[in-house]
């Protein structure tokens, strides 16, 4: 199993992954203007092929929610060493640019967790049960000042 | 559409250990064969769908079209049909275009499935996906139901107790069903009370894949009464894909602007076809892969108003006995999903349904319109209007 403290991510192309800017990488179509994630090479309103990356927003609101409670079958690789699994949460976060994300959310639980809440980007640690032992993940979160409030 | 329905035979849906999908469909072929009162050899052209070949651990899953090893190598033109969970319904609606086109005058729409237990489960790669979307827990269809319904009860305001009332009509009329799989009812306060699956969705809302097959003998619509007294007419058959702004099962992102369902755009072309409206349906068999689908399907294919739902099941609508039957036969709930068989099961239901042979679960006062509508991934519907 990887021992490595920054573990490599699950996949280079969709997000920057830098510590000081991370953003997911998502694509533009040049005609229409359609923002997609991730990036398309052909562009899913108007058919144009002429799309490129685009660096998009931190920060959204959550526009729908559930929570996963039983392990998913493969191709999910998730590690669990507990019994039972450990549910997790995930949803739909409207960011800036009109495109909805579908993510992982952390920092937050089924009694806290409501739509329209504000969140924003973070990565977090995936552990899986394959040869990577962990991968990074993006994730959302409540943003910031919601937490404060909550603490 | 000038097609007639003249002959209709299922296989039970369940578990049947040591039955292959291929038998089971030949069974639902033989049966349809004999309701027509017909021979393979009558049969011009065929259409079978199976999707376990395209599952994730799909075993001993066959191509529909060696169905001919059982039945008769005839040398019929057969068409394998795979179309996601609109497989029944496009094996249906390729047949019925089959003698719209005079290409023939019988034609046989047939689907078998056996799935496996639990999820079904796909490599994201067939659904044009990036491995990473499957890997981090994300490419689940059942997340998908919850969350369209998380959002659709926020807006529409449908209540928990409202999936749960779902549920319950749902096993009460698979316990009415002698081929459904859960025959056995659950009090509304059980079905609240079973495992959290996907929030707010319990085990005991959500349907489960499993085994099974139906088949249809279609016939031109002036040839019926040759086979048979009491011919169903299907008057029309519908299939749409998602548009640019729905939201759909296995999506990593979605669009800004919402675009309505593909299942409002192949119902609304179903009617328009028939020339009849949602509001002559007398009996309906829709897509509840969950509670919340069919609530969500209910208006999505014009049978009541958005929001509207919440009033109509509270007061038993869509009971057998309500003014707007669904789901007679316990429908996905009750009788699991073997994809390739669920959408001929409606169409097996609704036949039976205007036929006046639906025996215990029988629509009173004579069904004169019947309605059936299926939906899934990758994001697309099937639908159906046939009337006496």
């Amino acid at each position: 199993m990887s021992q490595r403290t920054v573990p490599t991510p699950i996949d280079e192309t969709i997000a920057t992954w830098s510590a000081d800017d991370f953003r997911l990488v998502g694509g533009r179509c040049q005609q229409c203007a359609t923002v997609t994630f991730p990036r398309l090479d052909g562009c899913p309103k108007c058919g144009s092929d002429d799309t490129r990356a685009l660096e998009l927003s931190q920060q959204g609101t959550l526009w729908t929610w559930t929570t996963q409670e039983f392990q998913p079958k493969r191709p999910y690789v998730g590690r669990h060493e507990q019994e039972p699994f450990t549910p997790y949460l995930l949803g739909y976060v409207e960011l800036e640019e009109g495109v909805k994300v579908e993510a992982r959310l952390v920092d937050c639980d089924t009694q806290s967790v409501h739509i329209g809440m504000p969140m924003e980007l973070t990565r977090f640690d995936f552990q899986t049960a394959d040869e990577r032992g962990a991968v990074a993940m993006f994730a959302f979160r409540p943003c910031a000042p919601m937490l404060e409030v909550q603490a | 559409m000038n097609v007639a329905v003249v002959g209709i035979g299922i296989h039970p849906f369940g578990r049947f250990e040591g039955v292959s999908g291929l038998q089971m469909g030949a069974q639902a072929t033989r049966l349809a064969l004999a309701d027509a009162g017909m021979q393979w050899t009558d049969v011009q052209i065929a259409f079978g769908g199976s999707l376990g070949v395209v599952l994730t651990d799909s075993r001993d899953d066959a191509m529909a079209d060696a169905l001919v090893t059982e039945l008769g190598l005839t040398g019929l033109p057969f068409v394998n049909v795979v179309n996601g969970c609109a497989t029944a319904g496009t094996a249906l609606l390729m047949a019925a275009i089959a003698i719209e086109s005079g290409t023939a005058d019988v034609a046989l729409a047939v689907g078998f499935d056996k799935h496996p237990r639990g999820h079904f489960n796909a490599d994201p790669g067939v659904y044009g996906l990036p491995q990473w979307y499957g890997e981090a827990g994300m490419f689940v269809t059942t997340q998908f139901f919850a969350m369209k319904l998380n959002r659709y009860m926020h807006e529409h305001g449908i209540s928990e107790n409202t999936l749960a009332k779902v549920a319950a009509k749902a096993f009460r009329n698979g316990a009415k069903n002698p081929n459904a799989w859960r025959r056995k009812p659950f009090t509304e306060e059980e079905i609240l009370a079973s495992r959290m699956v996907n929030h707010p969705l319990t085990q005991y809302m959500f349907c489960s894949p499993d085994e099974g097959a139906a088949a249809v003998v279609l016939c031109r619509a002036d040839k019926a009464r040759q086979f048979t007294d009491r011919p169903v007419f299907l008057k029309a058959a519908a299939l749409r894909t998602r548009r640019f702004g729905t939201f759909e099962v296995f999506s990593p992102w979605l669009a800004h602007e919402q675009t309505p369902a593909p299942t409002a755009d192949a119902a609304a072309a179903a009617f328009e076809q028939a020339g009849i409206g949602p509001g002559d349906v007398d009996v309906s068999q829709i897509q509840d892969s969950e509670s919340g689908a069919e609530i969500i399907h209910m208006a999505e294919t014009g049978l009541c108003e958005h929001g509207e739902q919440d009033e109509l099941i509270q007061r038993g609508a869509t009971e057998i006995d309500g003014e707007l039957p669904i789901n007679t036969d316990g429908g996905l709930l009750a009788n699991g999903e073997p994809i390739g068989a669920s959408g001929m099961r409606q169409i097996y239901e609704n036949v039976l349904q205007l036929r006046g042979d639906a025996g215990e679960r029988q629509v009173p006062r004579q069904p004169w319109v019947g309605f059936t509508q299926v939906y899934g991934a990758p994001g697309l519907s099937a639908c159906t209007v046939m009337t006496r």
